[in-house]
Formats: C-alpha cells, structure tokens, sequence
C-alpha cells in the first residue's frame, strides 16, 4: 500500500502567556492509500493542529510531513498553496462555504488555483452523485445543513486529491446526514484515496479504518 | 470559475457596500470633473464677454471715426505748405504768402504718393484791391485738387474753370450777384459760378478764380504761394512726421497745421479709445482675477475630496476584507495563492473605480450649466480613477493575501 501521508516525529508549540501548549509533541503517522483514519480526542488535544499540519497549512516546529512522496514544506509559500489544490481535500465542520456563490460555483471554487479545463465537467458529475442535481443554482443559505457539507464534499474532491481531511464533518449534522458524509469518506478510501478524520463523535470511527487517540498533543493507538 | 467572475458574484452580493465605493468615487470624480468644467466654462465666457466688448468698443470707434471724418471734410483743408522762405509773421498778419514757389511742387508731391496727406490744392492767393467795386478782397486762383491715390474720391473744393468766379458770402450779399451774372474783376469779365454759404472766415470776403488766370492776372505763371493739403487724422503728434515726409520731397518748404477743433475731436477720440481699451482690459483682469481665485478653491478642495473619499474607500475595503475573513481562509486552503486574493480585492476596487469614474463624469459635466464636453478629459479619468481606488485598496488587499489561513480556518 503507497502511503500517501506521513509525519515523522513532528512537534507543533504555541507560546501563550500561560505558558507553551504542545499542540503536537512528537507526533507520527502515516497513512496509506485506501485507508480511513479516525483520530479522537478531547478539545484542545490538539487535533485540529494535526490537521492543519497534515494540510499544509500550519508548518511544523520540527518533524517531516511527507504527502504523495513530496515535503511540501520545502516548497515556497505559493508552490505549497499550488501543493494543497493539486493534492489536498478538506471538509470543515461549518462547510465554509463562499455565501454568495451558487452550489455549482461553491464547488468550482476549488479550480481557481488549479484552473483545470475539465473542472466544469466534474463537478457536475459531483453534484450528481451527491444527489444536489436539483440545487445546483442555490446558494447555501437556501440549503440545508446536509447538502451543504455535501457540496462543500463535491469541492473537496474536485481536484481528485489523493488526501482528505476532515475536521468534524458530522459536527452540525443530523445522524442520517452525518451517516451519508461518513459513508462518502469511506467511499472516497475506498476509490484509493487517504482520509484522516478528527472528530468528538464516537460513532464516526465506525467507519474508519484504524481509530487514534490523541490527548495532550500526542497520539495513542496507532 | 475565475478570479473576475467571483468579483463579479461578490458585488452583486454585497451591493450597498459596492454602491458606497462607488459613490465615493462619483463623489471625487466628479467634484474634479466639475471644478475642471467650471473653469473651462468661466473661460468660454470671459472670451464671450470680451468679444463683446471689443465689438461694442469697435462700433462705437467707427462711428467715432465717420462722425470725425465728416467734420474734418467740413472744416475743409488743415495743413498748409509755403515756401520755406515765407515768414508765418507776415503771413499771419497780411493773410496771404509772400513768398512762392513752383506750381510743379504738388504734382511732385502727389507723384511721390504721400502717405501723411491728402487732397493736395495748389493755389496761388494774394490780397489786392477789386477795383470795379472798391472792395479790398482776397484773390485765390486755385484748379483742380492733384489726386495722390486716384481721381475717385470727392475734393474738398470744386475746380474753377476758366472765365468763372466763386465768392465769398459778404462779397455776393453786399454786391447782390447771383450764380450766372456777369461781373468784372481787375479788367476781365467772369461769369458768377457759385455762391458760398457764410462761413464766419476770410473766405467771405474771398474770390476764387481758375488758377492759370490768376496767375497771369498777377503775372505769376508758374507760381503758388501756398499748396493746401488735408491730414485725415489730425493728431497733433502727426505733424513732425507730415513735416518731416513733406521736407523729403520738398526741401525748400515748411509745412504749418491749422484748425485746431479738429486736432481737439482727435484727441477726444483717441481718448474715448484708450479709455475703451482700459474698460476692456479691466474687465480682462476682473475675470482673470475671477478665475484665479476659483483655481486657487479647486487647488484646495479637489485634493481634499479625493483624499477624504480614498480614506473612505480604504475602510470599505478594510470592512470587505474583515467581512470576508472565513472566505479567504477557505480559499486559501483549496490552494488560492496569495496574489489571487489579491487581485480579488484590487479587481473589486477597480470596478468600483470604473462605474464610479463613468457616473463621477457625467454628474461633474452636468453640474455646470452649459459646458462643453471635455473629451481629453474622460480617458483620464477613466485611468485616474481605478488607480485611486486600486491604491486605497492596496493595504486592505494585502492584508487580505497576507492572512494566514490556519489562523482563520481555526479560529472560525
């Protein structure tokens, strides 16, 4: 199995006027291609700081980040942004999804860095198989819940990424919603690609392949 | 989906926020616009009231100048040439020269085309007794006026022709002639040709016959004692320049001017032009003064407007920027480069400046009654004004690129 992210030995600090929190103390991980993985934990753990790590977003103190085989914290500011469109997928727990764009063009936002020619195509075959066909033309405020983190999914895998990261996807989600947007990660795995999941809700690690701990920026059960 | 049509999406969105941008640059544009037409217009219409003026000043000037042309036709010759040698004492006292010269000298001075005079009258004038009526008369012999600039124009007085006379009114009244009687004058019969009106001079007691006859009569064939001339302008100043052209020609002379009225209405006229001119030339200053002070208002308020309204484009953009924080973090995260967001907010602000510059014209030109459309000026202000609100929009825009994204993404 390719792996597809690995952190190796990575430590994250903030310094606060309480003192430092070690966000991340030492963590490694990898996973491979096909592979759901669920990491738990309280608030304040540190998991979203796992997170934003593994997307390229927030660089370590110390400690690798491989992703696809590539450090993308080698690479330039820009060339790293160029990195997370190319190869990155993320689903936030409040959708964050661009108030005034249509579901059609929410979706597309994602082809802005990568400016694919296809990306039209796709995401119209997205909003299909997340079953928005009928929405395409309304804007999130006139969406539920549920069918606005399914299109927020629909522009997370736009680009075909070849990892996805979610941060409490299910969070404001009903159970039957939360179901479908767990059931649509693992599809994801499934198809090949590499999801790691950070989530308060037990039940979400039942869809996941290997379940994590973390608590007091250190990871457990691995 | 790109960068210009997320702008596009985002105005239509938020479009008070917009709306208030681009009135702010309707407001600088056309504050601008209209102080620039203003005073284009101010210049349209000094130029309209100085024409004016100067129409008004140069009727009234020609008028001046007929009216003056016709009393120096009625006041007959006012320039007068005699031989150098003739003293003006003796000519004052006896009221004729003494003195003579060739008749050729005024065919000379027409021939020359004498710039300074015209109506060139040779005569030949001698005070002497009519013994027929025992009057003491003055006897002028004069002919035709030598034309200098061709025989069109009017003389001043009509040729005597051969065994003709032409008296003066004391003479005819006193002597009860009329035109076509016959009278007798130092020997030779004449025939009466014209009677002249009083005239309140010497020319009363004056008898006019053809020239060539009175010279024989005196037994001066060949000789005048006096050519008679007109200076049109009569400006006392004119006479060193008629002098010294006259000398030119004709060495052996001296030129004296008379009918001093006539140099008084030159005067007056010359006047009533300089104070034409100096009406003018206030009027001039008055509007100069005018503009300058209205320059000097829009040196200071225009600069004042557009910076007051890129202060407030600076904070609508600040206020976008901030609206906009969780929007920027998740594009960031799908890989948006930084120059991207920036661009997002640098395009908007150049929208804004466009529509704003467009209306910004059309309020400006509309503002001033009456002004004229100020083509140079709209590609200006068309360029001019995107970039003011690109450059008040840059540090927000920056701001904007420079956000870290995680920071965002965790904090929302």
């Amino acid at each position: 199995m390719d792996t597809i992210l690995e952190l190796r030995d990575v430590q994250k600090h903030f310094r606060r006027p309480d003192g430092v929190v070690r966000a991340m103390d030492g963590v490694s991980l990898r996973i491979g291609a096909g592979e759901f993985v669920a990491v738990q934990g309280p608030s304040g753990s540190g998991k979203t700081t796992l997170l934003m790590a593994a997307g390229v977003l927030m660089q370590p103190d110390s400690g690798a980040v491989v992703i696809a085989g590539e450090e993308p914290y080698k690479l330039s500011a820009e060339q790293r942004a160029g990195f997370r469109a190319a190869h990155i997928g993320f689903v936030f727990q409040q959708f964050h999804l661009v108030h005034y764009l249509n579901v059609l063009d929410n979706i597309l936002t994602a082809a802005l860095a990568s400016r694919a020619d296809s990306a039209k195509e796709r995401a119209r075959e997205l909003i299909e198989r997340f079953g928005l066909a009928n929405r395409t033309s309304h804007v999130p405020s006139e969406l539920s819940t549920g069918e606005r983190q399914r299109v927020a999914l629909a522009r997370a895998l736009l680009n075909k990424p070849k990892l996805l990261l979610a941060d409490e996807p299910t969070g404001n989600l009903d159970e039957e919603n939360g179901r479908m947007v767990l059931g649509c990660l693992a599809a994801f795995a499934k198809e090949g690609g590499a999801v790691l999941l950070v989530t308060h809700d037990p039940k979400a690690a039942g869809f996941s392949h290997r379940a994590l701990r973390m608590e007091g920026g250190r990871l457990t059960g691995s | 989906m790109n960068i210009g049509r997320l702008i596009i999406r985002e105005i239509l969105f938020r479009k008070l926020s917009f709306a208030l941008g681009v009135l702010s640059v309707l407001a600088a544009v056309g504050c601008l616009v209209g102080a620039l037409a203003s005073l284009r217009e101010h210049d349209r219409r000094t130029e309209q009231i100085i024409t004016a003026k100067q129409a008004e000043t140069q009727e009234k000037m020609e008028l001046l100048a007929d009216d003056y042309r016709r009393i120096t036709l009625k006041l007959g010759f006012n320039v007068l040439i005699l031989p150098k040698d003739q003293k003006l004492s003796d000519l004052f006292a006896d009221d004729y020269a003494s003195k003579y010269m060739p008749e050729e000298y005024a065919t000379r001075l027409a021939k020359s085309r004498v710039a300074t005079i015209n109506h060139i009258l040779p005569s030949l004038q001698q005070k002497v007794k009519w013994p027929e009526t025992g009057r003491t008369i003055l006897f002028m012999g004069v002919r035709g006026e030598v034309y200098i600039r061709g025989a069109g124009q009017k003389p001043l007085l009509e040729p005597v022709q051969a065994g003709q006379i032409v008296l003066g009114a004391e003479l005819h009244q006193s002597l009860k002639l009329k035109v076509g009687d016959k009278t007798r004058l130092l020997g030779r019969e004449f025939t009466v040709a014209k009677l002249n009106d009083e005239r309140g001079t010497k020319d009363d007691i004056t008898v006019w016959i053809n020239l060539a006859e009175a010279q024989a009569m005196l037994g001066k064939e060949g000789q005048i004692n006096g050519i008679l001339a007109l200076d049109c302008t009569c400006a006392d100043a004119r006479l060193p320049i008629i002098r010294a052209e006259i000398e030119k020609i004709l060495p052996d002379t001296q030129v004296i001017e008379f009918a001093s009225q006539a140099i008084a209405r030159a005067e007056a006229r010359r006047r009533a032009a300089a104070e034409a001119e100096a009406t003018i030339e206030r009027e001039k200053q008055g509007r100069a003064r005018l503009r300058s002070e209205r320059e000097a208002f829009a040196a200071v308020l225009v600069p004042l407007i557009v910076l007051g309204c890129a202060v407030w484009i600076g904070f609508l953009a600040l206020a976008n920027v901030r609206e906009r924080r969780g929007e920027i973090g998740v594009l960031r995260a799908l890989g948006v480069r930084a120059r991207q967001i920036l661009w997002l907010f640098l395009g908007r602000a150049a929208a804004m400046g466009v529509a704003g510059a467009c209306m910004g014209y059309a309020a400006g030109q509309a503002a001033i009654a009456g002004a004229e459309f100020n083509a140079p000026l709209l590609p200006a202000v068309l360029a001019g004004a995107p970039l003011l609100s690109v450059l008040a929009s840059w540090v927000p825009a920056l701001l904007a690129a420079q956000q870290d994204p995680a920071d965002i993404l965790r904090q929302e």
